[in-house]
């Protein structure tokens, strides 16, 4: 199989303006992926399908992650002019000062394609799209009009993080019930305490047990008073 | 071999629309979940024009308990026996891709002993399984009981040798990262090997009794047809993609574990019914007895954990990284997010049962509604593993 540069090069030929991006992987598993522009993705996924070399005719795994927003604290040393006084005369001085700086850089949900090659038994070729954001602009393209495996993948990502697949002929619910709101998967998702709650006659006997007992205390005090 | 490139207009990977004659009228009808060829809670909403099916969709999820979410929470060691849960059919073989996936986010290596037991282990854990799917597929068609007894009576012996390896017949929790929980002794080798010796004489008695029987023949030739093309293209693994007759089985492909040592065929299916793929898994069967046989010869003696794995205060580093390898019923894939912290942050799991379930409806469509429990049959679908 091609390497990652040759692939990102072949791709970069065939689609102008791609703007494939090299994800390194630091593990030991050294399972590169390429993070492809949502503007410019099916293009490029159509290509790898249908080039003779390539060949990456089978989408094996399609998934979901949500990155949350990131704090990053960074300490910055800088240079700084600063009125001092020396030897009793007030002068202009240059000093480093360290600075603790703090930005965030926003979080984003992503989805990542397993790809393999039937036809030449090579593999895998992992590819990233990203979203906007995690609020409002969730939408990515979908590969199921190209890779048919994607269909109920897809679905079960836009059930349980939200992303919303533009070009997906049956966009559903899979695992959840339909009329759920939230997505599960989301990390800062919290889980309602009254998930099967439902009113019975327990709770009716409870109540009328408590207004029993104020009104029997209430009557016991001020039979003593 | 299909070639990657076809002849592609639009919506060609889907079975065209049945265009219902007009007479009468339109039934609809849920199918389950509460059905007994749906193997578990399932439910198929068909369409029916008079027997003929127009429309067909699956919904599952009454299973669901995000065992994906699950993970996150739980430390790396922690998920092995959740595993056992997703297809609790073939459970052994749910650990060997955990373990597999985890093994090279941390670049674990396994002894060769340990190696050698997980070959046996998922060989043993695939002849049950297809032994008693193709029981089940025989019994949804309405031979009741027997060929499933006949099925369950091998399955029963192979569940008894991991109760006595492992301590659970079904629920096994035995690999670990870097090699197997416990050694097996000579005398379990032994009864393994007797075991595995009986399979041949089952598989024979089994196809006597069933391949050149008419009225299966007559339920289950030329029912169901997928297309090459379009398994590839949905993605689908397992059985039902080698019944089309596409070579494409992961022990071959990737080479995993010690499988480029033994030797075995991969049997292909011409038709792509419901036939084919009944008759695929007692080839398949076979080939699992001849990897044994090779297996139970060579099994070298040595250690069976990797003395540099950490058990306690596992903590890969940063990374991620997907293990996939050849289940009973398809490709199963972990994909796995390591954040240098004790558990994962993300796991996921690639079924390959709900991922073989979408081409439920093209199979379907235009097919009598008795067909579609046979369909369902052959795909071969552990409810535990769709909904995860």
């Amino acid at each position: 199989m091609k390497t990652n540069e040759e692939i990102k090069a072949a791709i970069e030929a065939a689609v102008p303006g791609a703007g494939v991006e090299i994800i390194n992987n630091p593990s030991p598993s050294a399972q590169h992926s390429l993070l492809l522009q949502r503007e410019t993705a099916f293009a490029v996924a159509q290509f790898l399908r249908d080039d003779a070399e390539l060949a990456f005719d089978y989408l094996s795994n399609v998934t979901g992650v949500d990155w949350l927003d990131k704090e990053i604290v960074e300490k910055v040393k800088v240079k700084k002019t600063v009125t001092k006084t020396v030897d009793g005369v007030e002068q202009q001085v240059e000093e480093t000062v360290d600075e603790t700086r703090k930005h965030v850089e926003p979080g984003y949900l992503e989805t990542v394609y397993h790809l393999y090659s039937m036809a030449k038994k090579h593999g895998p070729l992992i590819l990233r799209l990203r979203t906007a954001n995690r609020t409002d602009q969730v939408e990515l393209p979908s590969f199921t009009p190209i890779w048919r495996s994607a269909e109920f993948q897809e679905r079960e990502i836009f059930d349980l993080y939200g992303i919303v697949y533009t070009g997906h002929p049956d966009l559903r619910r899979i695992l959840m019930w339909e009329g759920f709101k939230d997505h599960p998967m989301r990390k800062d998702y919290v889980e309602p305490d009254d998930f099967e709650y439902e009113p019975t006659a327990h709770d009716a006997v409870l109540k009328r047990a408590q207004e029993h007992q104020a009104k029997a205390a209430s009557a016991q005090n001020g039979g003593a008073a | 071999m299909i070639t990657p490139i076809l002849a592609r207009q639009e919506g060609w990977n889907r079975q065209p629309e049945i265009v219902p004659d007009g007479e009468g009228e339109l039934l609809e009808v849920a199918m389950g979940p509460h059905h007994p060829s749906t193997h578990g809670v399932f439910r198929m909403d068909v369409t029916l024009d008079g027997e003929r099916i127009i429309k067909l969709k699956p919904v599952f999820g009454y299973l669901h308990r995000n065992h994906e979410q699950l993970g996150e929470t739980m430390s790396y060691l922690a998920i092995m026996p959740y595993t056992d849960r997703l297809d609790y059919f073939s459970s052994l073989s749910n650990n060997w891709g955990y373990a597999l996936a985890v093994e090279k986010l941390a670049g674990i290596q396994v002894p060769e002993r340990a190696e050698y037991l997980r070959v046996i282990l998922a060989e043993l854990t695939r002849i049950q399984n297809h032994a008693s799917s193709v029981g089940f597929l025989i019994q949804d068609m309405g031979a009741s009981g027997t060929p499933l007894m006949y099925a369950f009576k091998e399955r029963e012996k192979i569940l008894d040798l991991f109760e006595s390896l492992t301590g659970s017949r079904m629920m096994c929790n035995y690999m670990r990262f870097g090699g197997c929980r416990v050694d097996t002794t000579a005398e379990w080798l032994n009864q393994a090997r007797k075991v595995v010796a009986g399979i041949p004489a089952f598989a024979d008695e089994f196809e006597a009794l069933l391949t050149t029987n008419e009225i299966l023949m007559a339920r289950t030739q030329g029912t169901g047809i997928l297309k090459p093309e379009l398994a590839v293209n949905a993605g689908i693994t397992g059985p039902l993609l080698r019944a089309s007759g596409v070579n494409y089985d992961i022990r071959k492909v990737d080479k995993y574990g010690i499988y480029d040592r033994f030797d075995f065929k991969v049997p292909l299916g011409e038709h792509g019914d419901v036939y084919d793929r009944f008759m695929l898994r007692l080839l398949e069967l076979r080939q699992s007895v001849r990897i044994l046989e090779q297996a139970f010869k060579d099994i070298p003696e040595g250690p069976i954990m990797d003395p540099k794995s950490k058990i306690r205060g596992f903590r890969p580093k940063p990374g991620e990284a997907y293990g996939r390898i050849e289940a009973p019923k398809g490709e199963l894939g972990y994909y796995v997010i390591s954040d240098g912290t004790g558990n994962p942050y993300r796991y996921r799991v690639r079924p390959p049962s709900f991922v073989n379930l979408t081409i439920l409806e093209d199979m379907c469509l235009g097919q009598n509604v008795a067909d579609v429990v046979l369909i369902l049959g052959s795909i071969d679908i552990v409810l535990g593993e769709v909904d995860r």
